[in-house]
């Protein structure tokens, strides 16, 4: 017999007659109690995103403003150069001096050799100051938003929810999806938290609109 | 089967895990390995700063959820759901994650698991994995089948990384090295670290970004990696892991090739599910409303992350758990860790104590489910009696398992697996009897009472006159004995209610 | 109210003076009280080591006892101590169903449904937080585990004495944590228990109270038997007698 015949004639012996569970009590709270993309929701994001010691920029909701943010904030950091992901509009990167566009044949050590990234996300979450990454264009893949040191992440505030469930539901759980709240951070000495680890070690959110 | 009492009619328990294979069992019982940790003030204030700074931080981001135990409820029935569905699902996740172009695996045991992802790494011709920290993979022994094969696993998260360099063990789910303050730490990265700033100083800051700069050339040239999984949806085939520093995101998106070891029973059904899972568990964890870092993938992404993807399933005692009642309650865990910073025991002893790579509270029941209880002088027949059945891990368990009720029960497997296999039962074993035989008649009980009051003169100052044999020197050595009174409470009552002669 | 007393059998053996206190604070509330003799012990010790299978007669014991004293007009059974009505409420039924009595499991559960330990009595049952005492005494409480975890009793014994008169109630810091009694965790892991002892006494005393007071006689029997080990002069004193005394 092979090993999965074996185990799930296992299981199916263990668990005895094909049940059911309780039924779930759908008594939690979904959705907030306020709106998507109002000023609550955008509020509590930058307080939970400062929390967690990312920084908050924000801009208008066009383009060219977002562009200006974007610059402002890698010139502020002495940062002149990034790689961003394909679907990011030129505008967003006009400012910066060198902005090549990813496409996906940069390795890791070339991005490792990149200061900055700059992307765009699919929602962001206001109660765990939390952004969705979904490996589409406008996020780029995975390895863009994690090699190089500082993430300029591009959330626009109608993408912004209140809770978890609302953001998950927003969210297509076959794509490569990253969750990130804050820069990377550890709590393994003594529990206390450090941020900057692995993963970027500056987050920057322009809030737009 | 006497250890399976409560086990409904028709069910059959799997086998148990070979504690042989990997870390489920220590060398010695709890009681004489708790003794040498009680012993080390280091330890003990490593471990009183740790799990109270933990401790506070769950309790202030726990308390701003209005639902909390509403997603504690759900928590609790998705899992039961998933454990009474556990076939179906498994083999709805094997589907859709073949269906995306992952390749997934079956594991009996952890000698199958450690085979099956060995003979993975030598197919790609790699000497070395980078890994994920994973509970899974310590349980099975996977870094020591690994190093036996010639093949470098590299631990990547900083704790793993502590107790990797400085040839240690983890004693915590969530944060292996809490036994280790920062100066320990700083000490064992400047002796073991390749080519670390010999001027480090004990900041956590910089030891965190001396781990940095140790693994990034790791991370850059790794081929293969090792991770666990937090859950995985079957509905989707979907693999999520939570994590803080960002090794994870390196392990799970910039190798060619990457291996996920599961326990069978942390699939979830639906996608929403993790709606609640993800708000239970980073607050009950790390104390933060989210952790940094969650990573979902299903199968393949072309362009985006390994192009090779294999999940290991594992039993390794899973199913003998399942089939009891309580036993698969014990299942529900997701590894928060939250029973282990609440524990009197725990944050006295630590984790090394418990033997297991599962310590604490929920170690002290998942450890024997999985290993059995065998009524003999087994180190795991040892750890359900590890607790004062206080409670606080039960009020803290984001899934509500109830750890003093399963304790209860394993103690109870315990003794009837005892009996079964000796003929004589223990001194406690006759004692207790010979105590429920007193008590469960009132003359006898009334007469055993009073003689206990004419024994107040064997007490002097708080100590028997006679020295009391073990066990009950282990009360003496620390505690005075209180003086029995003059009178039992029922001889009063008759006495002065004159119900009775 | 007619109320069946609940003695527990280390309260009727070794510590009588706390069953006596419980009596007189119920009896100058005005309430009856009854004390079924044939009671002997929950089985709580049994159950909690492992010995279910000899905990089962006690079991049946305790609910054959309760059961007709209520069928004799007891409306309520009191103990106390939150640990035996935490077994009684919390695993009575469930011994009897692992041995496969059901019938007993459902007598046990009608039984327990009117068990209260002393502070819920009072304050829930009876709708009093004022019982008339005065305790000119420095005490700070320590609340069991299985009173606070297992019944939930909450802020209920602290609501009693706050009402006391010329008591002066101090906040033992760390309050909820365990002291390390556990019944026979305190013999089989002593070490462990004695660690945690050692926390529990140096919050009480850093408080400076005269008295550590609480709702079970079995963990203050622990804490009292460390702090006099130690000759540190606090006396434990059982909740009961706080409330009995008129000094």
């Amino acid at each position: 017999m092979s090993a999965r015949d074996e185990m799930l004639a296992r299981i199916r012996r263990a668990r005895g007659d094909a049940s059911e569970g309780p039924p779930v009590p759908g008594s939690y709270r979904v959705a907030g109690e306020h709106a998507p993309g109002s000023d609550a929701v955008v509020a509590q994001l930058v307080d939970r995103l400062e929390d967690y010691r990312a920084t908050v920029v924000r801009a208008g909701g066009d383009d060219v403003a977002i562009g200006a943010a974007v610059a402002a904030a890698l010139a502020g950091r002495g940062i002149h150069e990034v790689v961003h992901a394909p679907g990011v509009p030129d505008a967003w990167v006009r400012g910066v001096h060198v902005a090549r566009s990813d496409d996906g044949t940069a390795s890791a050590r070339d991005l490792d050799a990149v200061p900055a990234v700059v992307t765009g996300s699919v929602a962001a979450v206001s109660e765990t100051g939390t952004i969705a990454l979904d490996g589409g264009p406008l996020c780029g893949r995975r390895a863009l938003s994690l090699v190089p040191d500082t993430h300029v992440c591009v959330v626009r505030v109608q993408d912004v929810v209140q809770t978890v469930p609302e953001g998950l539901g927003r969210l297509d759980p076959t794509r490569p999806t990253t969750l990130i709240s804050g820069p990377s951070a550890t709590s393994d000495i003594e529990l206390s938290r450090v941020e900057g680890v692995h993963g970027p070690r500056t987050l920057v959110v322009v809030l737009a609109g | 089967m006497s250890t399976f009492l409560g086990m409904p009619q028709g069910r059959v328990p799997g086998p148990a895990a070979d504690t042989a294979v990997g870390q489920l069992t220590g060398d010695r019982p709890f009681p004489a390995a708790a003794r040498d940790a009680l012993g080390n003030t280091q330890l003990r204030r490593n471990l009183a700063h740790a799990t109270s700074t933990i401790r506070a931080k769950r309790a202030a981001v726990v308390g701003e959820v209005p639902d909390w135990e509403a997603l504690r409820e759900a928590g609790s029935a998705i899992k039961a759901d998933t454990m009474a569905r556990l076939p179906e699902l498994l083999e709805q996740l094997e589907a859709n994650v073949t269906a995306r172009g992952g390749t997934v695996h079956w594991a009996r045991d952890a000698a199958e698991a450690n085979r099956i992802v060995l003979d993975l790494v030598r197919a790609t011709g790699e000497n070395e994995v980078v890994k994920v920290k994973s509970m899974a993979t310590q349980e099975i022994g996977l870094n020591e089948a690994l190093e036996g094969a010639g093949i470098t696993a590299h631990e990547t998260d900083l704790a793993e990384l502590i107790v990797q360099l400085g040839h240690d063990k983890p004693s915590h789910i969530l944060v292996p090295a809490i036994h280790r303050g920062r100066s320990e730490i700083r000490e064992i990265f400047a002796r073991e670290m390749p080519g670390v700033d010999p001027g480090l100083t004990d900041e956590p800051a910089v030891l965190a970004a001396a781990a940095r700069t140790h693994l990034r050339e790791v991370f850059l040239r790794a081929k293969v990696a090792v991770s666990g999984a937090n859950f995985g949806v079957a509905e989707t085939g979907t693999l999520t892991v939570v994590e803080s520093e960002g090794n994870g995101r390196m392990c799970l998106t910039l190798p060619e090739t990457l291996i996920t070891v599961m326990g069978i029973e942390k699939v979830v059904p639906t996608w929403r599910d993790l709606e609640v899972f993800l708000q239970l568990l980073p607050r009950s964890s790390t104390g933060e409303r989210m952790n940094p870092y969650t990573s979902s993938w299903a199968g393949v992404t072309p362009g985006d992350g390994p192009q090779e993807f294999h999940l290991v399933l594992l039993d390794n005692g899973r199913t003998r758990a399942l089939a009891d009642d309580l036993g698969r309650t014990a299942l529900h865990c997701i590894r928060c860790s939250a029973c282990l910073n609440v524990c009197p025991v725990y944050e006295r002893t630590g984790g090394h104590a418990y033997g297991s790579v599962y310590p604490g509270p929920i170690g002290a029941v998942l450890t024997p489910f999985l290993t059995g209880i065998t009524g003999g002088s087994d180190p795991n027949d040892s750890l359900p009696y590890a607790s004062s059945l206080c409670g606080a891990c039960y009020d803290v368990c984001p899934v509500k398992i109830n750890i003093p009720d399963l304790l209860v029960e394993l103690r109870a497997e315990h003794t009837e697996a005892h009996a079964a296999r000796h003929r004589l039962p223990t001194s406690e074993a006759a004692a207790m009897k010979a105590a429920a035989w007193v008590m469960a008649d009132p003359k006898r009980f009334a007469r055993v009472g009073r003689a206990a009051t004419r024994g107040r003169h064997g007490i002097r100052q708080g100590k028997p006159v006679l020295p009391l044999p073990p066990p009950l020197s282990g009360w003496t050595a620390s505690r005075d004995v209180p003086s029995p009174p003059a009178e039992t409470f029922r001889d009063w009552w008759a006495r002065t209610r004159g119900d009775r002669p | 109210m007619r109320i069946a007393l609940f003695v527990t059998c280390l309260g009727d053996v070794l510590f009588p003076d706390v069953a006596r206190a419980t009596v007189a604070v119920l009896e100058r509330l005005g309430h009856d009280v009854v004390f079924p003799e044939a009671q002997t012990c929950c089985g709580q010790m049994h159950t909690n080591t492992g010995y279910q299978h000899d905990a089962v007669g006690l079991v049946r014991h305790h609910v054959d006892v309760f059961e007709q004293a209520m069928a004799r007009g007891c409306e309520a059974v009191v103990a106390p101590s939150g640990s035996c009505v935490g077994s009684v409420r919390h695993q009575h039924a469930a011994v009897a169903r692992r041995s496969g009595d059901e019938a007993l499991a459902v007598r046990a559960e009608a039984v327990a449904a009117r068990t209260f330990e002393l502070s819920e009595l009072l304050v829930d049952v009876l709708g009093v937080t004022d019982v008339g005492a005065a305790y000119p005494h420095r005490v700070t409480y320590h609340p069991t585990c299985h009173s606070l975890r297992l019944l939930g009793v909450g802020d209920r014994p602290l609501q009693l004495l706050r009402a006391v008169r010329g008591i002066d109630l101090v906040e033992l810091p760390a309050a909820d944590s365990c002291c390390g009694f556990g019944g026979t965790f305190s013999v089989k892991n002593a070490d462990t228990s004695t660690a945690m002892l050692a926390d529990k006494m140096s919050a009480v005393l850093a408080t400076d109270a005269e008295v550590v007071t609480a709702g079970d006689a079995s963990c203050l029997m622990h804490i009292g038997g460390g702090l006099s080990r130690l000759r540190t002069g606090v006396r434990p004193v059982h909740l009961a007698e706080i409330l009995a005394s008129t000094a």
